[in-house]
Parts: structure tokens; C-alpha cells; sequence
């Protein structure tokens, strides 16, 4: 990240709240921002009957979990850019590491820890408010710029 | 940990795996259902503008193809392998082909192997063409209780 590259702390939280209200399946999920700053995101889904994967158990479905981790990645790498271009996964890996607890709200914390010029590595995990008992992990990569369109001007330094 | 789910059982005595999807809030939520396309059972994203992840492009959001994968792997391993237990997922790695495009999705996949207590399943999504995958994932998934193992 660049010395130029530094925002009030405000200016994070504003982002990170346009970017839940612009992208429809973030808004349809329910999913919160808890907080954000320089490469980080924090976000929050609330535990939602419509999200169960098993309905005997009330456990939210995986794929909740992994929306969820996603989202807050793909954030992160918007708050490590000083210009965010349009992103998209390449690839993202996750563990289940505890079966999520029944009707609690899952946080999922997020690290945009390197960037080059082309692509963003991201590292998270997900948790009921304890990071020393996660339920999830994950690492995942992101292009940055999408497909069709040109790339966003590269950092300096890097190239991948 | 696997679970005995009665819903299974009962989608098996109906011999219609709709009736999992049909029971599973979150399936119902996003909209995933089973096609027979070729002889052979597919699981089917009808698309919905709230799937978008990327309204300037627009593109299906990550998340939402990662769960029909992983949706897509738990059916197989159940329906391909007749069990009436809910396998519990241990990890998927997911790689991201093309953007998905706003319209509907379909995912199959195979049990790669078959251990006594994991399973690693190999999963494709596609949209208008097969052999033009948006997305292909590995999981592997718990088939015994951690109280057994």
C-alpha cells in the first residue's frame, strides 16, 4: 500500500457502506458493516431463518458463510486501492473449521495483505464475536479490473 | 459431523430430490432446484436480479455460485452414493472461469473418491454452454460423525 494512500477513518466506513447498499446480493443478504479501513473489512450477517441449511438444526448453509467471506474480501481489496477498479474472484478457498452456532449472527474479518498490479491476495475469517474460535477460513485471489474492460493503472513496484 | 436427515428419507421414498431443496430454507432462498438434463440429475439456479454481485457489468455474485457448487457436491454425494445422511463440508476450493452472466446457472458434478470417512467431490457451473464452465470447485466432505472418527 502507498504512503499517498491514506483516507480519514470516516471515508473507509463510507465505502464499505456504499458498497452494501449498491450490491444487490450483499442488500438481499442482510449483510452489515461492522468496520472498515485500509485494506480491512469487517462485516456482519445477522442470523436469518431464509439462510438455514438444515432446517431441523438451524444452522446457517455454507454457501451463507461463503457469501459472506466473499463479500467482505472483495471489499477489502476496494479499501486497499486508492482508485477501485471493477474486481473479480479468481479463486476462493474455504474451511470449515466448527459448525457455526444455531441463530447467531456470523462477523467475517478480511485482509487485503498483497497487491500487485494485477491481482489482490486476501486472507479471512469468520466468527460469533471470538476471532480465537473461528468457524471459517479462508484464502482467495482477486483480477483486479474485469474482463472487457481495461485495468486499473498498476500499483507501483509490482508485476504480476 | 454427518447427519441422518429425514428429509433425505423421504426424498428417497418419493424417489424426488426436489424434495431436499424444497425443504432447505437457504436453497428455497436462492432458488435452486433439480433439472434432469441428459438421463442425469442437475441442480439449477433459476436467476433472480438480487443474485447480482457486480451491477456494473453485471455478473452473478461469487458467493451465489459457490453455494450452488457446494449445494451441487452435497446433492451428488448423497443421491450418487444413496446415503440418507447430510455429509458436513470440510473445505471447497473454488476457481472463478468467466463472470456469470444474469441469467440462469446450472451445476453437476462427481465423487472423485470415496473414503470411509472423506469424500472429495468435483464440481463444474456452466450457463449457456457446458464445456464453457463459470466455475469449477473441489470439496471435501465428512461422511461419519466426529464422535465415530
Amino acid at each position: 500500500m502507498s504512503e499517498s494512500h491514506v483516507s480519514p477513518a470516516s471515508s473507509y466506513v463510507a465505502m464499505a457502506e456504499r458498497f452494501a447498499s449498491v450490491v444487490p446480493h450483499v442488500a438481499a443478504m442482510g449483510i452489515e458493516v461492522v468496520t472498515a479501513s485500509i485494506a480491512k473489512a469487517t462485516l456482519k450477517l445477522p442470523w436469518q431463518a431464509k439462510l438455514v441449511g438444515n432446517h431441523d438444526e438451524g444452522f446457517l448453509h455454507g454457501g451463507a458463510i461463503t457469501t459472506l467471506i466473499d463479500s467482505a474480501s472483495g471489499l477489502a481489496v476496494f479499501l486497499a486501492l486508492e482508485k477501485p477498479p471493477s474486481i473479480a474472484t479468481l479463486d476462493l478457498r474455504i474451511n470449515y473449521l466448527r459448525p457455526p452456532s444455531q441463530r447467531e449472527a456470523v462477523i467475517a474479518e478480511a485482509e487485503c495483505y498483497r497487491l500487485t498490479r494485477n491481482i489482490a491476495f486476501v486472507r479471512a475469517f469468520a466468527h460469533h464475536g471470538d476471532l480465537e474460535k473461528p468457524i471459517a477460513n479462508s484464502s482467495s485471489t482477486f483480477m483486479l479490473g474485469s474482463p472487457g474492460r481495461p485495468l486499473a493503472r498498476g500499483r507501483e513496484g509490482d508485476a504480476s | 459431523m454427518s447427519r441422518p436427515s429425514t428429509i433425505i428419507e423421504e426424498a428417497w421414498r418419493a424417489n424426488d430430490p426436489n424434495r431436499i431443496f424444497q425443504a432447505t430454507p437457504y436453497a428455497r432462498f436462492l432458488g435452486i432446484s433439480i433439472d434432469v438434463v441428459d438421463d442425469a440429475y442437475v441442480c439449477h439456479l433459476a436467476f433472480r436480479d438480487e443474485h447480482i454481485g457486480n451491477p456494473l457489468l453485471p455478473a452473478l455474485h461469487g458467493g451465489v455460485t459457490g453455494a450452488l457448487l457446494e449445494s451441487a457436491a452435497i446433492f451428488h454425494l448423497v443421491w450418487d452414493l444413496n446415503s440418507t445422511s447430510i455429509p458436513t463440508t470440510i473445505n471447497m476450493s473454488i476457481d472463478y472461469l468467466r463472470p456469470g452472466r444474469p441469467v440462469d446457472t446450472y451445476a453437476s458434478g462427481v465423487v472423485t473418491k470415496q473414503g470411509r470417512r472423506v469424500s472429495n467431490v468435483r464440481v463444474e457451473a456452466w450457463q449457456g454452454a457446458r464445456d464453457k464452465p463459470i466455475a469449477a470447485a473441489h470439496g471435501h466432505f465428512l461422511l461419519v460423525s466426529d464422535a465415530d472418527a
